[in-house]
This record gives C-alpha cells, sequence and structure tokens, in this order.
C-alpha cells in the first residue's frame, strides 16, 4: 500500500528509475591468484605418483617409466634433446596452425552457404557427417599419392580432422537466431546480408568460439598424427615421436610427449583466451564464476 | 508489393501508395507534429480480416477492428486466441489468408513480448538498430536514440549490455527502440506481461504518459483486464479459436490518467463487464451440473 500512495506524489508519469548504482559497475577484474593453487597442487601430486611409479619398477622394465627429474634433464634440457625437440616443436606447431586456419576459412565459408542455401544444407549435411567418420589414417595414403610427401599433404589431413566442428557449431548459431529478434529485422526490411551481419553472425559467435576451441586441439592432433604417418622431410614433434620410440630413447620421447601437450594447451588456452574477450560484456558462458 | 491487401491511401508515408517524396523518404523519422493535425484518422483497419493455416485451422475469422490516431485499444482473451496474430497482420509480419488490411507500415512501432534486445549490443546500440538499418544518418540517429532513451527513463544506462539490466529496464530499452521510428501506429504484444506486479504498473503509467504525449494509434495485447482497462480508450474481448471479436467495450475515462483511476468504482465497473464478457467466452451457459460438482 506504501508503494501505491508514493505513486499519488508522482504526477510526471516518465519517472526516471533508480540511477546507475556507484557500484553497480563490475570492478575490472583481477586474475585470482588463489585460482591457480587447485591445479598446482594437482600437478604436484602428479609428478609425485609419476615419480613413485618410476622407482617401483625394477629391473629390465624401469627404462619404460623414467623419472620426471630425468625426463626434465635429459629428455628436454640436455643440450642434444632440446636441439631436435625444439626446431620439431616449431614445425609442427607451423604446420598446426596453418591446418587450422585453412580450416576456419573453410568452415565459415561452408558454414555461411549453408545457412544461405537451405536446400543446400539438407542436401549435403549427411555426407559432411560421414565425411567426418572416415579414419584419416586411411585416407593419408591417397594423400600422400596425390600431393606427395610434402607439406601440403600434411596440412590436407590437418585441415581434415579439425574442419568439421567449425561449421557445425557455426550453423547451430546461427540457426538459434530468436524468432522476435528476426521479425524485427524482417519489419525494418533488413535484406538477407544485413541480417547475418548483424544479427545471425554475432549471435552464432558463442558457438563459433566453441568450435575453434575443440578444432585447436585436433589441429594440433592432426599435425602430429600427419607427420608420424608422413616421416618425410624436416621433422616435426610426430616424427621424432616415432623416432625415439624405435630408437628405444624414452626420456626424449616424454620430452617430445609433454611439449605436444603444451602445444596443444597453448592452442586450447588461445581459443580460450578469444573467446572470453569476444564475448565478455554480453555472454554468460564468458563470466567469471567465484 | 508483398502485403496482400493494403489499400491505397492518400498518406505519403505508408508504404504501399504510389512512389513517395524524395524528401518524405529522406526523413522517415521525423520528429512528430505536437497533436498532430492527422488526429483521428484510422492508421488501421482491418475488415473482415481472416487467417486460415496449411492445414486448415481458423487462426483468426472475421475480424474488424479499426485504430485511429489518438485511440489505444486493448485486446484480451485467452491464450492462443490469435491476439498475437492479429499484430503480426497489422505489421505485415504475416498477410492475412482474406479480408483488406490497411496498415501505417512505414512509422510503425512494434514492442514484443520479450524484450528481443540484440545482447552483444549496449542499449544505446540496441535503440539505435531501428535507425541503423533504415539508413538513418549517424548524427540524426545519435539525437533520436537519445531522446527515445531519456523519454523511457534509461539516461545514465546508454552503455550498459542487456544482460545487466533488470527486465523492467530492458522492456524499456525495447520501448526506446521502438519510439526511434516515430510511430503513428504502435503495437504492442502482451510488453509487460513477463513483468512482476510492480514494475507493470509503473510502466503502465509511463507508457501512457508517452501515449498522451505522442497520440499515435495504439494497439495493446494483454490478458490482464486491469491492464487493459487502465491503458485504452476501448477494450476489444476475442474469442478463442478461430479468433473473432465478441465485444468491444469503450472506456469512457478522459487521458491524462491518474494512477489511482484503478481504485475508482467506475473504473471497476468497466472492468467488470470486460471479466464478464470473458468469463462468458469459457462457458457460456453454466449448466447446474457443473456448479453442482
Amino acid at each position: 500500500m506504501t508503494l501505491l500512495e508514493e505513486r499519488h506524489d508522482q504526477p510526471a508519469p516518465v519517472a526516471p528509475p533508480q540511477p546507475p548504482a556507484a557500484g553497480s559497475a563490475c570492478p575490472p577484474a583481477r586474475f585470482p591468484v588463489r585460482r591457480l593453487v587447485a591445479p598446482l597442487l594437482l600437478f604436484v601430486v602428479v609428478v609425485a605418483c609419476w615419480e613413485g611409479l618410476s622407482r617401483s619398477m625394477h629391473g629390465s622394465r624401469a627404462y619404460l617409466v623414467p623419472s620426471p627429474w630425468s625426463v626434465l634433464t635429459k629428455g628436454l634440457l640436455a643440450h642434444d634433446a632440446y636441439s631436435q625437440i625444439l626446431p620439431a616443436f616449431g614445425r609442427t606447431a607451423e604446420l598446426a596452425t596453418t591446418g587450422l586456419l585453412v580450416a576456419i576459412a573453410l568452415g565459415l565459408a561452408v558454414g555461411a552457404l549453408l545457412y544461405r542455401f537451405h536446400w543446400l544444407e539438407r542436401a549435403s549435411f549427411p555426407y559432411l557427417v560421414a565425411l567426418q567418420a572416415i579414419p584419416v589414417l586411411a585416407v593419408a595414403p591417397m594423400m600422400a599419392v596425390a600431393f606427395g610427401y610434402s607439406f601440403f599433404a600434411k596440412a590436407v589431413i590437418v585441415v581434415m580432422i579439425a574442419f568439421f566442428p567449425i561449421p557445425t557449431s557455426f550453423l547451430l548459431g546461427l540457426h538459434s537466431v530468436d524468432q522476435g529478434m528476426d521479425d524485427m529485422f524482417r519489419l525494418h526490411q533488413a535484406s538477407w546480408a544485413t541480417r547475418f551481419r548483424k544479427l545471425a553472425f554475432p549471435n552464432a559467435l558463442p558457438n563459433l568460439l566453441t568450435g575453434f576451441r575443440i578444432s585447436a586441439g585436433l589441429a594440433v592432433v592432426g599435425a602430429i598424427v600427419g607427420e608420424e604417418f608422413f616421416q618425410y622431410g624436416q621433422p616435426g614433434l610426430g616424427m621424432r615421436l616415432l623416432q625415439y620410440l624405435n630408437q628405444v630413447e624414452y626420456h626424449r620421447l616424454y620430452g617430445c610427449l609433454i611439449l605436444s601437450s603444451i602445444l596443444g594447451m597453448a592452442f586450447y588456452g588461445f581459443f580460450t583466451w578469444l573467446s572470453q574477450r569476444v564475448l565478455r560484456s554480453w555472454h554468460e558462458s564468458a563470466q567469471r564464476r567465484p | 508489393m508483398s502485403a496482400p491487401a493494403i489499400l491505397t491511401r492518400t498518406r505519403p508515408a505508408t508504404r504501399e501508395t504510389a512512389p513517395e517524396p524524395p524528401a518524405t523518404a529522406a526523413t522517415p523519422t521525423a520528429p512528430p507534429p505536437v497533436a498532430s493535425a492527422a488526429e483521428g484518422e484510422p492508421l488501421l483497419s482491418f475488415s473482415g480480416v481472416g487467417l486460415a493455416y496449411a492445414d486448415g485451422t481458423h487462426a483468426l475469422a472475421g475480424v474488424d477492428l479499426q485504430v485511429r490516431s489518438g485511440e489505444l485499444v486493448s485486446i484480451v482473451g485467452s491464450s492462443g486466441c490469435g491476439k498475437s496474430t492479429l499484430l503480426r497482420i497489422a505489421s505485415g509480419l504475416l498477410p492475412a489468408s482474406c479480408g483488406a488490411v490497411q496498415a501505417e507500415r512505414e512509422h510503425l512501432g512494434y514492442v514484443f513480448q520479450d524484450a528481443t534486445l540484440l545482447p552483444w549490443r549496449t542499449v544505446a546500440a540496441n535503440v539505435g538498430l531501428l535507425c541503423e538499418l533504415r539508413g538513418v544518418p549517424r548524427e540524426r540517429r545519435r539525437q533520436l536514440v537519445q531522446s527515445a532513451i531519456d523519454m523511457v527513463g534509461l539516461g545514465g544506462f546508454e552503455h550498459h549490455h542487456p544482460r545487466r539490466l533488470s527486465g523492467g529496464m530492458r522492456m524499456r530499452a525495447s520501448l526506446a527502440r521502438a519510439l526511434t521510428v516515430d510511430p503513428r501506429l504502435f503495437l504492442f504484444d502482451e510488453p509487460f506481461g513477463a513483468l512482476d506486479e510492480i514494475t507493470r504498473l509503473r510502466l503502465n503509467e509511463e507508457l501512457l504518459g508517452i501515449f498522451e504525449a505522442r497520440r499515435f494509434a495504439g494497439v495493446f495485447v494483454t490478458h490482464s483486464v486491469t491492464e487493459a482497462v487502465f491503458m485504452s480508450s476501448k477494450v476489444v474481448v476475442m474469442s478463442d479459436r478461430p479468433g473473432r471479436i465478441v465485444a468491444e467495450v469503450p472506456v469512457p475515462f478522459a487521458y491524462p490518467r491518474p494512477p489511482d483511476l484503478r481504485f475508482d468504482p467506475a473504473f471497476a465497473r468497466v472492468a467488470a463487464t470486460v471479466s464478464a464478457t470473458l468469463r462468458d467466452l469459457v462457458s457460456p451457459s453454466p449448466a447446474p451440473a457443473a456448479l453442482a460438482s
């Protein structure tokens, strides 16, 4: 009742709502150091388990699990190790990046095309899925025949592995435009291009960025698998992995594996960062949880 | 022309008429002449409008309705009776299957049930969207956006994203966006249906204030009888599918209306009339057996 009584003293029908409160703006979020505690603790636990495992190995099988310290010193920090592994890391990173960028460009184009022409989407989508299900290792020899043992052939493998999540996530986002928003654009005679640019594309960004992130991880896997298969040219991580396996150089093999993981983390981390940056102001997924 | 049955009109602003003079086209959102000379002319007129879907269901049948500028007509009826469909036909989003529709389409405001704000745009950018789509020059757009934002009392929130606004404030932003086209015909599709009672009452009063200032022709779809009677000059009651107009209840209170009109006995009588009509629709002849059970 008090509220209604108050209204009588409000002759102006257009009363402003509460002004923006001073504290309403989010304070610039600083990266909480506490977030690092849990992963670091887990890291220590994992390394400790690894150490324990390597100590428990006896006799002829001890070489299978070298201790973390020896991997670090002999497999990564020794001159003859890093002089081989670091350049390999660079080459693999280059291959994965190239393949991923091509996959992204192709995926965006295909996604937009299928969105524009609905019949095309209906016609081709089963084949897109089928394409995805083909084991890449089975196709790799054909790539070798078609394109030779080249960087290009390896990049094609990366593209094949990393491509699929991009058009699918993109299309999902494009199709999930709110009907009311679409109505609003149509009401004002917005062209297809305008609706795509100002409505469907931004609407698809959260999905698309998730697709990028998945593809980034796949691109690293694809690059290493491609290198393992081709065994040709300047050695990348995949080629080194196989080589060390054959030479029973397990310290370096582990070093290679660690660098592969770091590459994957870097790719994933980059796209997580990008996603946060792009979506920060408006999408739930980019909000920091306490 | 896209819309099927738009009558020829003499107003230059009507989209379906012969080529517009370029001067009009260049300034589609000119500020309204206060208390427009065109007061009282029909900006929406339905005659015998029906809508049947391909599967044979009829959404609307034989709807006759005229809304003039300075008139705010509320439409009440149960869910799914075709109220929203009526607005979609009026706006041209949906073609009618029969009957004639004339409507102001150039200066058309349409507020949906949801605020339909683009979450990636700030309030100001959302409010400016329609001007952007219509190619209004930047400087003019800025003015229109600012005056619309001030009108709905969102000043100070221009740079906020919708997710940081309350439901009521989102609706205000949606209202402001519609105001930038300087609506002569304004369609409201249960705009405050999702809001809490307090916010709804307040927005009712503010919208009424805007109506009193702009004197557009308004169609206000709602579930709430009180809201309908408080806002409008006439309440139209629609039946269930196929939706047709079963009663028109004039609301005899002059604008501007004070908020406490809602507690006036005369107000209660009008509301009771509308409620009774609605109740009759649900159970046309209350059988004694049904009452006994």
